[in-house]
């Protein structure tokens, strides 16, 4: 079990992170949600040992981090956001390096290391440099130096930052199967994989843990969401205005565009279906060109909690 | 995974460890073969145009030249091989992997700093084919060319120790090599405060220079333990001063 109590953070006289306490049962897979610059990179280093905290205490499987850091090591992996690799090296030699590193002998590394290959889907590529890779593979050395030691935490910042649809996939069902082994801390900005790979999301605002449970608690417990569409329809602007001003499906639009009776709505919806609107708007005798969803209700959530601007 | 089975390395064996890559990338790199040839080049020709010469010298005084000669050239060497050690590190975003490991600040300084004193160990050493020519033809003693290459060791120690520290404060190759040559700088030229200054802050500055009192006894043949305490206290003092920078990253953003 991870649990970090009344962690705090100053950079000179300014405060990053303030008083942030949780804990993560072992075996779980957790997200860290907050906006850019709202203490997670910060809290995720403190984590991993790279960056003491101004105070607080930070305590993986009883043990305490700050007490013994040297000694604790070897039970953290960390992905940075830029992974850190030896572009010179073979990738198995490099997972070798990384875990002998950690104090693995000779033999427990280079056994250890096949079963990350395989792990990571490495195993075609063991011996090209790591120069030779693309991004997303890159990517998955970098998981693979986190986990080569078999720590018991494994943090990864942003680990799908920069990869396209497929390998975010690919990346996804990597790090669900990291929880076989360990615990696994990650930060995404991306809100629907986050949601998609994590059982809990921990939201940062301002250093601060503003709220934590899985989407479908935070959601509602927080209101419900606040949905979003964006319409394009063909008709008479002020028609348009009048309409949506009457119904009693719409909190709230803006019109966008309007290319000679082409108009660009976004529109803030009541219901969690827009068929409903969709209905009303071809009744009223508009055209319906385009209807989708321009906010998820995780994403209605985070903004909500962290007080951003959609 | 058991804590049996999992235990922070020994010292010994995490230096030798980062030693050995750091050593294959000295000998893989091109910019290690480059430093390496240039600084046996400048060093053999400036042995032929100064230390020869034209003129007729006493073989002992044409050794003293050559030491003379390579210990101007090694510096430079020092400087450009360990601008690198830990600024790549940072530049290239692997300074959390050696941070994250079981090894302390202060191990990885060293083991950085020894891989790069090895190489330059490796590539003075070739050097030796130009006193042994004198050795062979001239009146010198094995003694004096030993003097001579310990010297050149110890003072190659504290230039790149010097160099480490540059290298841990710097943000890129470019200022870690700057820093490192400036304080190298500033080392050799403080013995011409000492001919201005009077007294005993003139000795003080006398000894602190890094080349005038404490090298020419060893490109002559003599070997005094003060001289080697004054190299060994300076590559300590720059390697403690590196291993507290990386220290207080742990501290910063």
């Amino acid at each position: 079990m991870i649990r970090a109590e009344a962690l705090t953070k100053f950079y000179e006289h300014k405060c990053v992170v303030r008083d942030l306490s949780f804990s993560i049962q072992e075996r779980e897979i957790v997200g860290f949600l907050g906006l850019n610059g709202a203490g997670k990179t910060t809290t995720l280093r403190m984590l991993a040992g790279l960056l003491m905290p101004s105070s607080g205490r930070i305590e993986i499987d009883g043990h305490d981090l700050l007490e013994k850091p040297l000694e604790m090591r070897w039970r953290i992996g960390f992905l940075p956001e830029r992974p850190p690799l030896y572009e010179d090296m073979s990738v198995r030699g490099f997972l070798a390096f990384s875990a002998q590193l950690r104090g693995m002998d000779d033999t427990k590394a280079a056994r250890r290391v096949g079963e990350v290959l395989e792990t990571t889907a490495l195993s075609e590529y063991a011996d090209a440099p790591i120069s030779t890779l693309s991004h997303g593979f890159r990517q998955r050395v970098g998981i693979a130096q986190a986990i080569v030691h078999d720590p018991a935490l494994v943090i990864l910042d942003e680990p799908i930052n920069g990869l396209d649809p497929a390998q975010i996939v690919e990346m996804r069902k990597l790090i669900r199967s990291l929880r076989e082994r360990h615990t696994v801390l990650l930060s995404s900005h991306n809100l629907t994989e986050i949601s998609a790979s994590c059982d809990r999301l921990l939201v940062i605002k301002d250093g601060n843990l503003v709220d934590e449970g899985t989407e479908a608690t935070l959601s509602a417990k927080h209101g419900g969401a606040r949905r979003a569409v964006m319409v394009t329809l063909i008709g008479n602007r002020k028609a348009i205005e009048g309409k949506l001003t009457q119904s009693a499906l719409i909190t709230g639009f803006e019109v966008r565009a309007d290319n000679d009776g082409v108009v660009d709505v976004r529109i803030d919806i009541t219901e969690p279906k827009p068929e409903s609107l969709a209905r009303e708007l071809i009744e009223a005798g508009f055209g319906l060109r385009r209807l989708e969803p321009v906010t998820s209700e995780l994403e209605s959530t985070f903004l909500r909690l962290t007080g951003a601007k959609s | 995974m058991t804590e049996a089975t999992m235990s922070r390395p020994g010292a010994a064996r995490g230096l030798g460890l980062i030693v050995k890559r750091e050593l294959g990338v000295y000998f893989r790199s091109r910019s290690g073969y480059i430093i390496a040839s240039l600084v046996l080049l400048v060093t053999g020709l400036l042995f032929n145009v100064d230390a020869v010469g034209s003129s007729s010298k006493y073989s002992a005084d044409v050794l003293a030249d050559f030491f003379k000669d390579a210990s101007g050239v090694m510096m430079f060497g020092a400087a450009f091989l360990s601008m690198r050690l830990i600024a790549e590190e940072r530049q290239s975003g692997t300074l959390p992997l050696l941070l994250g490991s079981s090894l302390t600040e202060g191990e990885i300084i060293l083991a950085k700093f020894l891989s790069a004193w090895v190489f330059l160990v490796v590539m003075i050493t070739i050097s030796v084919y130009m006193p042994l020519l004198i050795f062979v033809r001239g009146k010198v003693s094995i003694g004096h060319i030993f003097s001579g290459y310990l010297g050149l060791y110890l003072l190659g120690a504290a230039v790149t120790a010097i160099g480490t520290f540059g290298s841990a404060i710097a943000k890129s190759q470019v200022v870690a090599v700057i820093i490192g040559g400036a304080i190298t700088v500033v080392l050799l030229l403080v013995w011409m405060l000492a001919r201005v200054v009077d007294g005993s802050l003139g000795d003080v500055f006398g000894q602190l220079a890094l080349w005038d009192k404490h090298f020419t006894p060893f490109m002559r043949g003599t070997i005094a333990l003060p001289d080697i305490l004054y190299y060994l206290s300076i590559t300590a003092f720059f390697l403690v001063l590196a291993r507290n920078s990386l220290e207080s990253r742990r501290w910063s953003s």
